[in-house]
């Protein structure tokens, strides 16, 4: 799993149907101090997440697919929680 | 999930069982501000609605041949939405916008 900031969101009328009514939330990348790595990524919202909060990504298609509890879906990154603290 | 820009489309001549009739674009990845980020990409268009200009979300790996179908082909890049709208905050170390 991976930590990262909310910056951002997208939104498409045109994808793919396992996208459909879901939130795509654009995450930067955080390394372990909190601070950005430089990298992004585009997850799917399953919590509630919204702009500037820390959250917790799950990065691997088939745990995500299996939360999704849908088998062929091209989804690889979701949110999985919103984190208060790191020590 | 990744933002990109399509450049451009290719037409290939001759492809592996499963990928006849999919249109392949040349995708610019870019970064959360839409700059450009990365060397260009051949993806396969999931949508088969994307062209030249567009702003585009695309997969890599494994969930890029999920979005065909049948979906068991040799592709690792692949077109997955097409973008509306796109908004970017300016937020800064403790989360909290500028």
């Amino acid at each position: 799993m991976k930590i990262g900031r909310i910056i951002g969101e997208v939104t498409s009328t045109i994808n793919h149907p396992a996208y459909d009514n879901r939130k795509q939330l654009i995450v930067d990348l955080l390394t372990s101090s909190g601070e950005s790595s430089g990298d992004y990524l585009i997850a799917l919202d399953l919590v509630g997440a919204g702009s500037g909060e820390t959250v917790l990504i799950l990065d691997e298609g088939n745990s995500a697919r299996q939360i999704l509890n849908m088998e062929n879906a091209p989804i690889r990154s979701v949110i999985a929680g919103i984190i208060d603290q790191i020590n | 999930m990744k933002l990109g820009k399509v450049i451009g489309t290719l037409v290939p001549a001759v492809v592996y069982e499963g990928l006849e009739g999919v249109p392949f674009l040349w995708v610019q990845p870019l970064s959360p501000q839409l700059d450009p980020k990365g060397k260009p990409v051949v993806c396969a268009d999931g949508t088969r609605m994307a062209g030249p200009g567009e702003l585009v979300t695309f997969e890599a790996s494994r969930e890029a041949a999920l979005t065909l179908d049948p979906w068991f082909v040799p592709v690792d890049h692949a077109v997955v939405g097409i973008v509306d709208t796109h908004r970017i905050e300016d937020i800064d170390k403790k989360g909290k916008k500028k």
